[in-house]
């Protein structure tokens, strides 16, 4: 499935409502898919935190960012800014499904001499913005490109992509001050809320809350919406439109662990969660049952 | 676009290892023995930046919960609090990943713990090339970084006897410390040798008439792996291991480049600002003029992908320290 188009999807003339959620959807459960087999390579992985993402980046490649598949650095492209590098798993899926990168290309993931690295890194890949790996450095980033984008009068978007364990930085909420300092309508940063960090839940290695109130009293226009839940993600997204032209935006997705696999939904919360060789054949059937459903 | 589909080496980036087979090694060194040391001494507390099951900090803080403190993902802070800590007379150990504690937070190091001379011990996790993670977690130039800072104690341990007994001997230190961890099952080489650590000592762990190689943390082992292979091709290979990278043993390091012997410096951390031109500027600043043969990381952003094809595409491997020597003795 290859997005070729560069139109802006969400555009009135564009396709009905249903479709996109449709559309979506369909992308969401392939990348699903795709996760599987990459963690299944490896043994191991960021699989629970790309599976809980997928919805998020499914809406963000299928519907929202204007790319031109084929040349990942037409000047006018919408930038999306992977901060967290250990998504790189989530986000390979992505690129697959919008056709930025081969399908039959994932089966490398991890590998020696593969394009597609654990830790995302732009040196790398096709469509990778940005290296991360060290978190917290995304929306400075985005701040820049942001800020340079609108100097030199190039419409595009930037769009940041950022954990909750990124919210501990200082360096995050600098950059947030800026970028509402500095108007960047431009911005977009998207926050998923998967409750999980390295040592454990969220809550119990730094109290982050209230998430929605902090970004609203540093100058952004906030929602809040549930991450894995489709039409939700939409209306979400479609509603940045009636933001101040000159606000920053932020979609914070409150998104499940493992979404779509109940044998991993269910499981042990991990950053780095163990999955045993049978399990991988179950995991895929549960999410096919679960698209039947 | 090429999609290569021969056997695969994954890069497995959390877990990777670099144990040979079959080699001995003790579980979280590091952190049974931060928590012995806090059972004798109450002033000892322990930190880390959402990364405490990383470093092995979670055996200290489920032994001594309360005198654990979670500081979330947040280094400067991490390092910011760990100097006020010390500062109303706690001995604090803060660790996070090499990279963080040195790129991030060099500022918070730097200023609220060397330059007052606090008692602050930073544990950096995946020093030098122990990830196949890539450049943003492979500390690559850690020591480089630390180096220039006044009053900061460096320790680069081989093995976890080196680390069970540096921890007591780095909270004696007076002023703030940095400790280049291996965490996870670390290998136990060293007391099969006449060694004890002591912090600015460099121990001679094997005599050699033809080579000595000097060497620090966990390229001691592979020094001492080497060394073996060496004697195999008829050349004797002394070891002289360098736990303490600074203060230097500027004494034990002036006795080696006196010698008529090919020395070799052995580092896990780039060529540039390490243990080799820790030992070549000793050498040259005491009017010792001779040559060294410096294996070390490349000046480089180094690639991602398996450990053990990092080490041997870098010249960590013992195979390529081998033969390293043997080339440099035109052998
Ligand atoms: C600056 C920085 N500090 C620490 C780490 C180590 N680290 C990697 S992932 C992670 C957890 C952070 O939380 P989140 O990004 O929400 O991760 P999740 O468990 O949801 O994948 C940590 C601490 C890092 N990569 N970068
Ligand atoms: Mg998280």
């Amino acid at each position: 499935m290859t997005a070729t188009q560069d139109v802006d999807r969400a555009a009135p003339a564009g396709p009905s409502f249903e479709d996109r959620v449709r559309r979506v959807a369909d992308a969401a459960h392939r990348m699903r898919h795709h996760v599987l087999n990459m963690g299944e390579v490896q043994g191991q992985g960021y699989v629970g935190q790309a599976l809980g993402v997928a919805d998020v980046l499914a809406v963000a490649y299928q519907d929202q960012l204007r790319l031109r598949p084929a040349d990942p650095h037409w000047d006018e492209r919408d930038r999306f800014l992977l901060s967290i590098g250990h998504y790189a798993i989530a986000l390979y899926a992505a690129l697959a499904e919008a056709g930025v990168i081969p399908v039959e290309e994932l089966e490398t993931y991890g590998s020696d001499e593969s394009r597609l690295p654990m830790s995302g890194m732009a040196s790398y890949t096709p469509g990778m913005e940005i290296s991360g790996g060290s978190l917290g450095h995304g929306l400075g980033v985005g701040v820049g490109m942001a800020l340079g984008l609108r100097h030199r009068g190039v419409a595009s978007r930037v769009v940041n992509l950022l954990s909750d364990g990124e919210l501990d930085e200082g360096s995050t909420w600098e950059a947030a001050m800026g970028a509402a300092h500095h108007r960047l309508g431009n911005l977009t940063a998207v926050v998923d809320m998967n409750a999980l960090q390295a040592d454990g839940p969220t809550a119990g290695v730094l109290a982050i809350e209230p998430v929605e109130r902090k970004w609203e009293a540093f100058g952004w226009h906030t929602v809040r919406v549930d991450g894995n839940d489709v039409p939700a993600l939409l209306r979400a997204f479609d509603s940045l439109a009636e933001a101040d032209a000159d606000t920053p935006r932020v979609v914070i997705c409150d998104t499940r662990i493992g979404s779509g696999v109940p044998l991993l939904e269910t499981r042990e919360k991990a950053h780095f969660m163990r999955i045993d060789e049978h399990e991988w054949q179950i995991a895929r059937d549960q999410l096919d049952q679960g698209a039947q459903r | 676009m090429s999609t290569p589909t021969r056997k695969r080496l994954t890069t497995s980036a959390m877990i990777a290892s670099f144990v040979d087979e079959g080699q001995r090694t003790t579980p979280a060194p590091f952190g049974h023995a931060l928590s012995r040391l806090a059972e004798e001494r109450p002033e000892i507390v322990g930190l880390t930046a959402d990364l405490g099951k990383y470093t092995d900090m979670h055996v200290f803080a489920q032994d001594h919960p309360d005198r654990f403190f979670q500081m979330g993902m947040s280094e400067q802070l991490l390092l910011g609090a760990a100097a006020g800590m010390a500062e109303v007379g706690l001995v604090p150990f803060a660790s996070t990943y090499s990279v963080f504690a040195t790129r991030r937070a060099y500022d918070f190091l730097c200023l609220d713990a060397a330059e007052p001379g606090l008692n602050v011990n930073i544990v950096g996790g995946l020093p030098g090339l122990t990830t196949g993670y890539g450049p943003s977690h492979q500390a690559t130039e850690d020591i480089a970084i630390l180096r220039g800072m006044p009053g900061l104690t460096i320790v680069d341990p081989c093995d976890s006897v080196d680390i069970e007994q540096a921890v007591p001997a780095l909270a004696e230190v007076a002023g703030p410390t940095y400790l280049r961890l291996l965490r996870g099952k670390v290998p136990t080489v060293l007391d099969e040798y006449d060694y004890t650590f002591e912090v600015g000592r460099a121990a001679e762990l094997r005599t050699g008439r033809d080579v000595t190689l000097v060497s620090s943390g966990l390229m001691t082992m592979r020094a001492l792996s080497a060394a073996e292979r060496l004697a195999e091709h008829r050349v004797d290979v002394g070891v002289l291991h360098v736990p303490t990278i600074k203060p230097l043993d500027t004494e034990a390091v002036l006795r080696v480049g006196r010698s008529d012997r090919l020395v070799v410096t052995v580092e896990n951390h780039s060529v540039v600002g390490g243990l080799g031109e820790a030992v070549a500027s000793c050498l040259a600043f005491n009017g010792v003029g001779r040559d060294l043969v410096p294996v070390a990381l490349p000046d480089e952003f180094l690639a991602a992908g398996a450990l053990p094809t990092l080490h041997d595409r870098y010249g960590l491997s013992t195979d390529r320290l081998v033969r390293r020597v043997l080339d440099a003795l035109e052998v």
